[in-house]
Protein backbone atom coordinates (compact mmCIF):
# COMPACT_ATOMS: atom_id res chain seq x y z
CA UNK A 1 0.00 0.00 0.00
CA UNK A 2 3.19 1.99 -0.44
CA UNK A 3 1.57 3.66 -3.06
CA UNK A 4 -1.50 5.07 -1.76
CA UNK A 5 -1.02 8.72 -2.38
CA UNK A 6 -0.57 7.96 -5.72
CA UNK A 7 -3.25 5.62 -6.61
CA UNK A 8 -6.02 8.40 -4.45
CA UNK A 9 -4.24 10.93 -6.90
CA UNK A 10 -5.46 8.76 -9.94
CA UNK A 11 -8.89 7.78 -8.46
CA UNK A 12 -9.43 11.72 -8.26
CA UNK A 13 -8.17 12.32 -11.78
CA UNK A 14 -10.20 9.73 -13.20
CA UNK A 15 -12.92 10.86 -11.14
CA UNK A 16 -12.58 14.80 -11.76
CA UNK A 17 -13.15 13.48 -15.52
CA UNK A 18 -16.15 11.63 -15.08
CA UNK A 19 -17.62 14.42 -12.44
CA UNK A 20 -17.25 17.09 -15.83
CA UNK A 21 -18.80 14.92 -18.18
CA UNK A 22 -21.53 13.94 -15.71
CA UNK A 23 -22.81 17.31 -15.12
CA UNK A 24 -24.14 17.07 -18.43
CA UNK A 25 -26.34 14.09 -17.89
CA UNK A 26 -27.47 15.59 -14.13
CA UNK A 27 -28.72 19.37 -15.51
CA UNK A 28 -30.83 18.01 -18.47
CA UNK A 29 -32.02 15.65 -16.66
CA UNK A 30 -32.57 17.64 -13.59
CA UNK A 31 -34.58 20.12 -16.35
CA UNK A 32 -35.99 18.05 -18.74
CA UNK A 33 -36.18 14.63 -17.05
CA UNK A 34 -34.60 13.43 -20.25
CA UNK A 35 -31.28 10.80 -19.87
CA UNK A 36 -29.29 12.49 -22.99
CA UNK A 37 -27.24 9.39 -23.94
CA UNK A 38 -25.78 11.40 -26.62
CA UNK A 39 -24.00 13.22 -24.39
CA UNK A 40 -20.76 10.89 -24.45
CA UNK A 41 -20.73 11.72 -27.72
CA UNK A 42 -20.64 15.25 -27.46
CA UNK A 43 -17.88 15.12 -25.36
CA UNK A 44 -16.46 12.51 -28.30
CA UNK A 45 -16.74 15.49 -30.44
CA UNK A 46 -15.38 17.82 -28.21
CA UNK A 47 -12.01 15.91 -28.78
CA UNK A 48 -12.07 16.00 -32.10
CA UNK A 49 -12.69 20.12 -32.30
CA UNK A 50 -9.62 20.18 -30.06
CA UNK A 51 -7.55 18.16 -32.19
CA UNK A 52 -8.40 19.70 -35.59
CA UNK A 53 -7.28 23.06 -34.07
CA UNK A 54 -4.42 21.53 -33.10
CA UNK A 55 -4.07 20.38 -36.57
CA UNK A 56 -5.04 23.85 -37.89
CA UNK A 57 -2.34 25.62 -35.89
CA UNK A 58 1.13 25.95 -37.60
CA UNK A 59 3.56 23.34 -37.05
CA UNK A 60 5.77 23.83 -34.15
CA UNK A 61 3.26 25.96 -31.67
CA UNK A 62 3.87 24.79 -28.76
CA UNK A 63 1.35 22.86 -26.55
CA UNK A 64 0.79 25.47 -24.12
CA UNK A 65 -0.27 28.05 -26.26
CA UNK A 66 -2.68 25.83 -28.40
CA UNK A 67 -4.05 24.43 -25.37
CA UNK A 68 -6.21 27.34 -25.00
CA UNK A 69 -7.55 27.56 -28.58
CA UNK A 70 -8.18 23.81 -28.42
CA UNK A 71 -10.21 23.83 -25.54
CA UNK A 72 -12.21 26.84 -27.28
CA UNK A 73 -12.60 24.83 -29.88
CA UNK A 74 -13.83 22.02 -28.42
CA UNK A 75 -16.31 24.04 -26.34
CA UNK A 76 -17.57 25.39 -29.28
CA UNK A 77 -18.05 21.89 -31.35
CA UNK A 78 -19.67 20.34 -28.56
CA UNK A 79 -21.79 23.09 -27.31
CA UNK A 80 -23.54 23.89 -31.41
CA UNK A 81 -24.08 20.19 -31.49
CA UNK A 82 -25.30 19.96 -27.99
CA UNK A 83 -27.50 22.99 -28.58
CA UNK A 84 -28.53 20.86 -32.41
CA UNK A 85 -29.13 18.19 -30.58
CA UNK A 86 -31.80 20.14 -28.28
CA UNK A 87 -33.19 21.66 -31.41
CA UNK A 88 -33.99 19.48 -33.98
CA UNK A 89 -33.77 16.13 -32.07
CA UNK A 90 -35.10 16.44 -28.26
CA UNK A 91 -37.25 20.08 -28.72
CA UNK A 92 -39.94 18.75 -31.29
CA UNK A 93 -40.66 15.63 -29.27
CA UNK A 94 -41.23 17.66 -26.05
CA UNK A 95 -44.87 17.46 -23.97
CA UNK A 96 -44.71 13.30 -25.53
CA UNK A 97 -44.37 10.01 -24.45
CA UNK A 98 -40.91 9.82 -22.12
CA UNK A 99 -39.84 7.10 -24.11
CA UNK A 100 -39.33 9.28 -27.13
CA UNK A 101 -36.65 11.29 -26.72
CA UNK A 102 -35.06 8.44 -25.12
CA UNK A 103 -35.19 6.37 -28.16
CA UNK A 104 -33.68 9.44 -30.08
CA UNK A 105 -31.17 10.24 -27.81
CA UNK A 106 -30.00 6.43 -28.61
CA UNK A 107 -30.19 6.99 -32.23
CA UNK A 108 -28.39 10.40 -32.01
CA UNK A 109 -25.56 8.68 -30.13
CA UNK A 110 -25.48 5.97 -32.84
CA UNK A 111 -25.25 8.90 -35.87
CA UNK A 112 -22.99 10.95 -34.12
CA UNK A 113 -20.43 8.11 -33.87
CA UNK A 114 -20.92 7.09 -37.38
CA UNK A 115 -21.07 10.41 -38.78
CA UNK A 116 -17.16 10.79 -37.44
CA UNK A 117 -16.25 7.43 -38.32
CA UNK A 118 -17.38 8.46 -42.11
CA UNK A 119 -16.17 12.08 -42.27
CA UNK A 120 -13.83 12.88 -40.32
CA UNK A 121 -10.18 12.51 -42.32
CA UNK A 122 -8.40 9.27 -40.81
CA UNK A 123 -11.12 8.74 -38.06
CA UNK A 124 -11.60 4.93 -38.72
CA UNK A 125 -8.56 4.31 -36.34
CA UNK A 126 -7.57 5.90 -33.33
CA UNK A 127 -5.93 9.45 -33.75
CA UNK A 128 -3.21 10.46 -31.81
CA UNK A 129 -3.72 13.23 -29.53
CA UNK A 130 -0.76 15.88 -28.90
CA UNK A 131 1.28 15.52 -26.07
CA UNK A 132 2.94 17.47 -23.35
CA UNK A 133 7.00 17.13 -23.81
CA UNK A 134 8.64 16.08 -20.90
CA UNK A 135 8.13 13.22 -18.23
CA UNK A 136 6.25 13.47 -15.12
CA UNK A 137 6.21 15.88 -12.60
CA UNK A 138 6.73 15.38 -9.01
CA UNK A 139 4.46 16.85 -6.78
CA UNK A 140 4.34 16.34 -2.92
CA UNK A 141 5.89 12.57 -3.80
CA UNK A 142 2.82 11.96 -6.47
CA UNK A 143 4.32 11.96 -9.57
CA UNK A 144 1.93 13.43 -12.35
CA UNK A 145 1.58 13.24 -15.85
CA UNK A 146 1.73 17.23 -16.93
CA UNK A 147 -1.11 16.30 -19.64
CA UNK A 148 -3.30 15.87 -15.66
CA UNK A 149 -2.09 18.96 -14.71
CA UNK A 150 -4.95 20.60 -17.12
CA UNK A 151 -8.06 18.71 -15.50
CA UNK A 152 -6.59 19.05 -11.71
CA UNK A 153 -6.86 22.88 -12.37
CA UNK A 154 -9.81 22.96 -14.95
CA UNK A 155 -11.89 20.51 -13.04
CA UNK A 156 -11.83 22.64 -9.60
CA UNK A 157 -12.43 26.09 -11.51
CA UNK A 158 -15.11 24.64 -13.20
CA UNK A 159 -17.32 22.89 -10.59
CA UNK A 160 -16.89 26.50 -8.67
CA UNK A 161 -17.71 28.65 -11.36
CA UNK A 162 -21.13 26.42 -12.11
CA UNK A 163 -22.25 26.37 -8.75
CA UNK A 164 -21.56 30.17 -8.08
CA UNK A 165 -23.40 31.17 -11.12
CA UNK A 166 -26.31 27.97 -10.69
CA UNK A 167 -26.52 29.50 -6.72
CA UNK A 168 -25.91 33.53 -7.45
CA UNK A 169 -26.60 34.35 -10.99
CA UNK A 170 -30.19 35.48 -12.05
CA UNK A 171 -30.23 33.07 -15.05
CA UNK A 172 -28.82 30.17 -12.37
CA UNK A 173 -31.71 31.11 -10.26
CA UNK A 174 -34.23 30.84 -13.40
CA UNK A 175 -32.41 27.22 -13.85
CA UNK A 176 -33.38 26.38 -10.05
CA UNK A 177 -37.48 27.18 -10.73
CA UNK A 178 -37.34 25.46 -13.87
CA UNK A 179 -36.05 22.30 -12.94
CA UNK A 180 -38.36 22.52 -9.79
CA UNK A 181 -41.46 23.41 -11.83
CA UNK A 182 -40.93 24.24 -15.27
CA UNK A 183 -44.96 25.46 -15.88
CA UNK A 184 -44.85 27.66 -12.66
CA UNK A 185 -41.56 29.17 -14.02
CA UNK A 186 -43.33 30.02 -17.32
CA UNK A 187 -45.58 32.23 -15.34
CA UNK A 188 -43.04 33.53 -13.36
CA UNK A 189 -41.81 35.48 -17.18
CA UNK A 190 -38.96 32.51 -17.52
CA UNK A 191 -38.41 31.44 -21.25
CA UNK A 192 -38.61 28.06 -19.94
CA UNK A 193 -37.15 26.41 -23.68
CA UNK A 194 -33.93 29.15 -23.22
CA UNK A 195 -32.85 27.90 -19.97
CA UNK A 196 -33.18 24.01 -21.69
CA UNK A 197 -30.64 25.47 -24.50
CA UNK A 198 -28.14 26.54 -21.52
CA UNK A 199 -28.12 23.33 -19.59
CA UNK A 200 -27.09 21.84 -22.88
CA UNK A 201 -24.48 23.96 -23.72
CA UNK A 202 -22.73 23.64 -20.19
CA UNK A 203 -23.06 20.55 -19.94
CA UNK A 204 -21.52 20.43 -23.69
CA UNK A 205 -18.69 22.77 -22.00
CA UNK A 206 -17.78 21.22 -19.41
CA UNK A 207 -18.02 17.73 -21.99
CA UNK A 208 -15.63 19.29 -24.00
CA UNK A 209 -12.96 20.23 -21.15
CA UNK A 210 -13.46 16.85 -20.08
CA UNK A 211 -12.67 15.76 -23.49
CA UNK A 212 -9.25 17.80 -23.85
CA UNK A 213 -8.46 16.28 -20.50
CA UNK A 214 -9.08 12.97 -22.06
CA UNK A 215 -6.84 13.19 -25.13
CA UNK A 216 -4.07 14.74 -23.17
CA UNK A 217 -4.08 11.78 -20.85
CA UNK A 218 -4.51 9.07 -23.31
CA UNK A 219 -2.82 10.28 -25.88
CA UNK A 220 -5.30 10.08 -28.10
CA UNK A 221 -9.35 9.99 -29.68
CA UNK A 222 -11.72 7.83 -31.29
CA UNK A 223 -15.35 8.52 -32.40
CA UNK A 224 -15.89 5.56 -29.50
CA UNK A 225 -14.32 7.34 -26.47
CA UNK A 226 -17.85 8.62 -26.07
CA UNK A 227 -19.08 5.25 -25.61
CA UNK A 228 -17.57 3.87 -22.10
CA UNK A 229 -16.66 7.48 -20.90
CA UNK A 230 -20.45 8.06 -21.20
CA UNK A 231 -21.63 5.27 -19.49
CA UNK A 232 -19.27 5.55 -16.51
CA UNK A 233 -20.45 9.73 -16.46
CA UNK A 234 -23.80 8.60 -16.35
CA UNK A 235 -22.79 6.12 -13.76
CA UNK A 236 -22.03 8.73 -11.92
CA UNK A 237 -24.33 11.35 -11.99
CA UNK A 238 -26.46 8.57 -11.06
CA UNK A 239 -24.29 7.25 -8.20
CA UNK A 240 -24.65 11.18 -6.76
CA UNK A 241 -28.08 11.54 -7.22
CA UNK A 242 -28.98 12.13 -10.60
CA UNK A 243 -30.14 15.93 -11.37
CA UNK A 244 -28.19 17.46 -8.04
CA UNK A 245 -24.99 18.77 -9.79
CA UNK A 246 -22.93 18.59 -6.37
CA UNK A 247 -23.90 15.44 -6.71
CA UNK A 248 -22.37 15.18 -10.17
CA UNK A 249 -19.19 16.05 -8.62
CA UNK A 250 -19.14 13.53 -5.70
CA UNK A 251 -20.69 10.59 -7.70
CA UNK A 252 -17.68 11.20 -10.33
CA UNK A 253 -15.22 11.54 -7.74
CA UNK A 254 -16.46 8.34 -5.79
CA UNK A 255 -16.19 6.39 -9.16
CA UNK A 256 -12.64 6.99 -9.91
CA UNK A 257 -11.64 6.32 -6.74
CA UNK A 258 -13.62 3.20 -7.40
CA UNK A 259 -12.23 2.45 -9.73
CA UNK A 260 -8.30 3.50 -8.97
CA UNK A 261 -7.98 1.42 -5.83
CA UNK A 262 -9.60 -1.32 -6.83
CA UNK A 263 -7.53 -1.54 -9.67
CA UNK A 264 -4.62 -1.56 -7.52
CA UNK A 265 -5.57 -3.59 -4.67
CA UNK A 266 -8.55 -5.73 -5.51
CA UNK A 267 -5.57 -8.39 -5.95
CA UNK A 268 -4.20 -7.99 -2.16
CA UNK A 269 -7.88 -9.13 -1.27
CA UNK A 270 -7.78 -12.76 0.16
CA UNK A 271 -9.67 -14.71 -1.89
CA UNK A 272 -9.97 -11.84 -4.88
CA UNK A 273 -6.42 -12.04 -6.23
CA UNK A 274 -8.07 -12.98 -10.06
CA UNK A 275 -9.85 -9.82 -9.67
CA UNK A 276 -7.34 -6.78 -9.93
CA UNK A 277 -5.72 -4.87 -12.04
CA UNK A 278 -7.24 -2.80 -15.29
CA UNK A 279 -8.96 -5.49 -16.84
CA UNK A 280 -11.72 -5.32 -14.09
CA UNK A 281 -11.76 -1.92 -13.32
CA UNK A 282 -15.15 -1.38 -15.28
CA UNK A 283 -16.93 -4.39 -13.58
CA UNK A 284 -15.82 -2.63 -9.78
CA UNK A 285 -17.50 0.95 -10.98
CA UNK A 286 -20.52 -0.89 -11.88
CA UNK A 287 -20.73 -2.91 -8.74
CA UNK A 288 -20.50 0.35 -6.71
CA UNK A 289 -23.15 1.34 -9.21
CA UNK A 290 -25.40 -1.42 -8.11
CA UNK A 291 -24.71 -1.42 -4.42
CA UNK A 292 -25.50 2.48 -4.32
CA UNK A 293 -28.60 1.69 -6.05
CA UNK A 294 -29.43 -1.02 -3.95
CA UNK A 295 -28.68 0.93 -0.21
CA UNK A 296 -29.65 4.25 -1.55
CA UNK A 297 -31.41 4.35 -4.98
CA UNK A 298 -31.61 7.94 -4.79
CA UNK A 299 -28.01 8.28 -5.05
CA UNK A 300 -25.62 9.76 -3.01
CA UNK A 301 -27.05 13.50 -2.37
CA UNK A 302 -30.55 12.54 -4.33
CA UNK A 303 -33.17 13.46 -2.71
CA UNK A 304 -36.21 13.90 -4.91
CA UNK A 305 -36.57 10.48 -6.61
CA UNK A 306 -40.30 10.01 -5.99
CA UNK A 307 -41.79 13.52 -6.60
CA UNK A 308 -39.98 13.44 -10.42
CA UNK A 309 -40.43 10.24 -11.60
CA UNK B 1 -64.52 51.53 -22.09
CA UNK B 2 -63.53 47.81 -23.38
CA UNK B 3 -62.69 45.72 -20.67
CA UNK B 4 -59.43 44.91 -19.12
CA UNK B 5 -59.75 41.59 -19.76
CA UNK B 6 -62.01 40.11 -23.12
CA UNK B 7 -63.22 36.55 -23.36
CA UNK B 8 -64.94 35.76 -26.25
CA UNK B 9 -66.39 32.24 -27.43
CA UNK B 10 -62.70 30.74 -26.12
CA UNK B 11 -62.87 26.86 -26.92
CA UNK B 12 -59.89 24.62 -25.31
CA UNK B 13 -59.18 21.08 -25.65
CA UNK B 14 -57.34 18.16 -24.27
CA UNK B 15 -56.90 16.25 -27.19
CA UNK B 16 -60.29 15.13 -28.28
CA UNK B 17 -62.01 16.20 -25.19
CA UNK B 18 -63.26 19.79 -24.91
CA UNK B 19 -62.74 21.17 -21.44
CA UNK B 20 -64.42 24.96 -22.26
CA UNK B 21 -66.69 24.83 -24.61
CA UNK B 22 -67.05 28.56 -25.79
CA UNK B 23 -67.47 30.78 -22.93
CA UNK B 24 -67.14 34.64 -22.99
CA UNK B 25 -66.69 36.94 -20.15
CA UNK B 26 -64.80 39.84 -19.15
CA UNK B 27 -63.21 41.66 -16.16
CA UNK B 28 -63.26 45.14 -15.87
CA UNK B 29 -60.80 47.15 -14.05
CA UNK B 30 -60.94 47.18 -10.15
CA UNK B 31 -63.19 44.26 -10.20
CA UNK B 32 -63.51 40.98 -9.15
CA UNK B 33 -64.95 38.59 -10.78
CA UNK B 34 -64.89 34.81 -9.84
CA UNK B 35 -65.32 31.92 -11.19
CA UNK B 36 -67.35 29.09 -9.38
CA UNK B 37 -68.25 25.85 -10.36
CA UNK B 38 -67.72 21.69 -9.46
CA UNK B 39 -64.53 19.57 -10.28
CA UNK B 40 -63.81 19.35 -13.82
CA UNK B 41 -65.80 22.54 -14.78
CA UNK B 42 -63.23 23.94 -16.83
CA UNK B 43 -62.37 27.19 -14.23
CA UNK B 44 -58.57 26.12 -14.01
CA UNK B 45 -58.62 25.09 -17.80
CA UNK B 46 -59.68 28.76 -18.59
CA UNK B 47 -56.96 30.32 -16.55
CA UNK B 48 -54.34 28.32 -17.66
CA UNK B 49 -55.16 29.14 -21.36
CA UNK B 50 -55.57 32.82 -20.45
CA UNK B 51 -51.74 32.55 -18.90
CA UNK B 52 -50.54 30.47 -22.04
CA UNK B 53 -49.95 27.63 -20.44
CA UNK B 54 -52.03 25.80 -23.05
CA UNK B 55 -53.22 27.00 -26.20
CA UNK B 56 -56.88 27.91 -27.08
CA UNK B 57 -58.86 25.72 -29.60
CA UNK B 58 -60.37 28.78 -31.03
CA UNK B 59 -61.82 31.65 -29.63
CA UNK B 60 -60.34 35.62 -28.38
CA UNK B 61 -58.81 36.51 -25.84
CA UNK B 62 -58.23 40.21 -25.38
CA UNK B 63 -55.91 41.62 -22.61
CA UNK B 64 -55.09 45.30 -22.27
CA UNK B 65 -56.39 46.17 -25.96
CA UNK B 66 -53.55 43.33 -27.25
CA UNK B 67 -54.40 39.94 -28.09
CA UNK B 68 -53.36 36.62 -26.22
CA UNK B 69 -53.95 34.33 -28.05
CA UNK B 70 -50.36 33.65 -30.03
CA UNK B 71 -48.15 34.93 -27.01
CA UNK B 72 -46.38 32.57 -25.27
CA UNK B 73 -46.64 32.32 -21.57
CA UNK B 74 -43.40 33.52 -20.23
CA UNK B 75 -44.79 36.72 -22.40
CA UNK B 76 -47.87 37.29 -20.78
CA UNK B 77 -46.77 38.23 -16.97
CA UNK B 78 -44.91 40.96 -18.67
CA UNK B 79 -48.05 42.43 -20.25
CA UNK B 80 -49.49 42.85 -16.69
CA UNK B 81 -51.07 38.86 -16.37
CA UNK B 82 -50.07 37.43 -13.20
CA UNK B 83 -51.69 33.73 -12.10
CA UNK B 84 -51.29 32.33 -8.74
CA UNK B 85 -51.69 28.77 -10.23
CA UNK B 86 -54.03 26.06 -8.03
CA UNK B 87 -52.23 23.84 -5.67
CA UNK B 88 -49.96 27.01 -5.01
CA UNK B 89 -46.89 25.64 -6.92
CA UNK B 90 -44.23 27.30 -5.37
CA UNK B 91 -40.49 26.83 -5.86
CA UNK B 92 -40.29 24.09 -2.98
CA UNK B 93 -36.48 24.27 -2.47
CA UNK B 94 -36.16 27.67 -3.00
CA UNK B 95 -36.32 30.28 0.23
CA UNK B 96 -39.59 32.33 0.55
CA UNK B 97 -37.35 35.69 -0.64
CA UNK B 98 -36.26 33.80 -3.51
CA UNK B 99 -39.64 32.54 -4.68
CA UNK B 100 -40.88 36.53 -4.04
CA UNK B 101 -38.04 37.64 -6.39
CA UNK B 102 -38.76 34.65 -9.05
CA UNK B 103 -42.56 36.76 -9.15
CA UNK B 104 -40.61 39.67 -9.97
CA UNK B 105 -38.17 37.71 -12.36
CA UNK B 106 -38.64 40.28 -15.62
CA UNK B 107 -38.46 43.29 -13.66
CA UNK B 108 -35.12 45.44 -13.84
CA UNK B 109 -36.14 48.04 -10.93
CA UNK B 110 -34.15 46.34 -7.96
CA UNK B 111 -35.16 49.60 -5.73
CA UNK B 112 -38.92 48.48 -6.48
CA UNK B 113 -38.76 45.10 -6.02
CA UNK B 114 -37.45 45.18 -2.59
CA UNK B 115 -39.97 47.76 -1.90
CA UNK B 116 -43.05 45.25 -2.96
CA UNK B 117 -41.24 42.06 -1.33
CA UNK B 118 -41.81 44.30 1.99
CA UNK B 119 -45.05 45.18 1.06
CA UNK B 120 -45.60 41.27 0.92
CA UNK B 121 -43.84 40.89 4.23
CA UNK B 122 -46.52 43.05 5.65
CA UNK B 123 -49.11 41.82 4.25
CA UNK B 124 -48.16 38.44 5.56
CA UNK B 125 -45.53 39.06 8.73
CA UNK B 126 -45.02 34.98 8.98
CA UNK B 127 -43.30 35.35 5.38
CA UNK B 128 -41.34 37.80 6.54
CA UNK B 129 -39.98 36.58 9.74
CA UNK B 130 -39.33 33.11 7.51
CA UNK B 131 -37.98 34.51 4.43
CA UNK B 132 -34.54 32.60 4.35
CA UNK B 133 -36.98 29.06 4.95
CA UNK B 134 -37.17 26.75 2.03
CA UNK B 135 -40.36 27.48 0.61
CA UNK B 136 -41.62 23.22 1.12
CA UNK B 137 -41.46 23.65 4.71
CA UNK B 138 -44.09 25.92 4.78
CA UNK B 139 -47.87 25.42 5.92
CA UNK B 140 -50.33 25.26 3.38
CA UNK B 141 -52.07 28.51 4.29
CA UNK B 142 -48.21 30.23 4.67
CA UNK B 143 -47.69 28.59 1.21
CA UNK B 144 -50.92 30.14 -0.23
CA UNK B 145 -49.81 33.29 0.80
CA UNK B 146 -46.92 33.18 -1.01
CA UNK B 147 -47.78 32.59 -3.97
CA UNK B 148 -50.48 35.48 -3.65
CA UNK B 149 -47.52 37.41 -2.63
CA UNK B 150 -45.19 35.96 -5.38
CA UNK B 151 -47.94 37.15 -8.58
CA UNK B 152 -48.32 40.32 -6.65
CA UNK B 153 -44.22 41.04 -7.20
CA UNK B 154 -44.69 41.43 -11.07
CA UNK B 155 -46.85 44.26 -10.03
CA UNK B 156 -49.83 43.18 -11.68
CA UNK B 157 -52.89 44.83 -13.91
CA UNK B 158 -54.85 41.93 -13.17
CA UNK B 159 -54.06 38.85 -10.54
CA UNK B 160 -55.77 35.44 -10.92
CA UNK B 161 -55.84 33.62 -8.08
CA UNK B 162 -56.77 29.40 -8.76
CA UNK B 163 -58.64 28.27 -5.92
CA UNK B 164 -56.50 30.17 -3.11
CA UNK B 165 -58.48 28.31 -0.19
CA UNK B 166 -58.33 24.94 -1.35
CA UNK B 167 -57.49 22.61 1.36
CA UNK B 168 -56.91 25.41 4.00
CA UNK B 169 -58.42 25.37 7.73
CA UNK B 170 -61.38 27.91 7.95
CA UNK B 171 -59.53 30.24 9.82
CA UNK B 172 -57.06 30.04 7.29
CA UNK B 173 -59.42 30.22 4.30
CA UNK B 174 -61.02 33.04 6.46
CA UNK B 175 -57.56 34.90 6.37
CA UNK B 176 -57.08 34.67 2.42
CA UNK B 177 -60.40 35.71 1.89
CA UNK B 178 -59.67 39.11 3.48
CA UNK B 179 -56.68 39.72 2.21
CA UNK B 180 -58.60 39.66 -1.09
CA UNK B 181 -61.05 41.69 0.59
CA UNK B 182 -58.14 43.92 1.19
CA UNK B 183 -56.38 43.80 -2.36
CA UNK B 184 -59.85 44.36 -3.89
CA UNK B 185 -60.14 47.49 -1.39
CA UNK B 186 -56.12 48.86 -2.37
CA UNK B 187 -57.75 48.26 -6.31
CA UNK B 188 -56.53 45.36 -7.35
CA UNK B 189 -58.61 43.43 -10.44
CA UNK B 190 -58.65 39.93 -9.82
CA UNK B 191 -60.11 37.07 -11.67
CA UNK B 192 -60.79 34.39 -9.19
CA UNK B 193 -61.67 31.19 -9.23
CA UNK B 194 -62.63 28.97 -6.41
CA UNK B 195 -64.64 25.89 -4.99
CA UNK B 196 -66.29 28.10 -2.61
CA UNK B 197 -68.98 29.72 -3.64
CA UNK B 198 -70.13 31.40 -0.13
CA UNK B 199 -66.68 33.16 -0.06
CA UNK B 200 -66.24 34.23 -3.67
CA UNK B 201 -69.37 35.44 -4.55
CA UNK B 202 -69.54 37.62 -0.97
CA UNK B 203 -66.84 39.60 -2.10
CA UNK B 204 -66.86 39.28 -6.20
CA UNK B 205 -68.55 41.94 -8.29
CA UNK B 206 -69.89 39.66 -10.91
CA UNK B 207 -69.32 36.16 -10.84
CA UNK B 208 -69.92 33.25 -13.61
CA UNK B 209 -71.26 29.69 -12.91
CA UNK B 210 -69.13 26.94 -14.66
CA UNK B 211 -70.55 23.33 -15.54
CA UNK B 212 -68.92 21.45 -17.82
CA UNK B 213 -67.18 23.16 -19.77
CA UNK B 214 -69.97 26.32 -20.28
CA UNK B 215 -70.84 29.04 -18.02
CA UNK B 216 -74.13 28.66 -16.95
CA UNK B 217 -75.21 31.47 -15.13
CA UNK B 218 -73.82 35.25 -14.83
CA UNK B 219 -74.56 38.39 -12.27
CA UNK B 220 -72.90 39.78 -9.48
CA UNK B 221 -72.24 38.31 -6.97
CA UNK B 222 -75.16 39.60 -4.64
CA UNK B 223 -77.49 38.25 -7.34
CA UNK B 224 -75.66 35.15 -7.52
CA UNK B 225 -75.42 34.27 -3.54
CA UNK B 226 -79.30 34.86 -3.84
CA UNK B 227 -80.16 32.63 -6.90
CA UNK B 228 -82.04 29.79 -5.95
CA UNK B 229 -80.45 27.25 -8.20
CA UNK B 230 -76.84 28.36 -6.96
CA UNK B 231 -77.98 28.25 -3.59
CA UNK B 232 -78.68 24.59 -3.62
CA UNK B 233 -76.33 23.62 -6.46
CA UNK B 234 -73.19 24.95 -4.64
CA UNK B 235 -73.79 26.26 -1.40
CA UNK B 236 -75.45 22.97 -0.05
CA UNK B 237 -79.20 24.20 0.64
CA UNK B 238 -82.25 22.57 -0.16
Amino acid sequence: MHDLPEQLANGLILGAMYGLIAIGYTMVYGIVQLINFAHGEIFMIGGFGALTAWLWLPDGTSLMVALPVMVLMAMTCAILVGIGAERLAYRPLRGGPRLAPLITAIGLSIALQQAIWAFYPDAKKDLSFPQFEGGTVHLAGISLQRGEIFLLVAAPLCMIALAVFVSKSRTGRAMQATSQDPDTAKLMGINTDRIIVTAFAIGAAFAAIAAVAHGLKYGQVSFRMGFIAGLKAFTAAVLGGIGNIYGAMIGGLALGLAEALATAYMADVPGMEQFGGGAWKDVWAFVLLILVLLLRPQGILGERVSDRA
Amino acid sequence: MSALLEVEDLRVAYGKIEAVKGISFSVEAGQVVTLIGTNGAGKTTTLRTLSGLIKPLAGKIVFDGQPLNDVPAHKIVSMGLAHSPEGRRLFPRLTIAENLQLGAFLRKDSAGITQDMQKAYDLFPILGERRNQASGTLSGGEQQMLAMGRALMSRPKLLMLDEPSMGLSPIMMQKIMETITELKSQGTTILLVEQNAQAALSLADRGHVMEIGNIVLSGTGRELLHDESVRKAYLGED
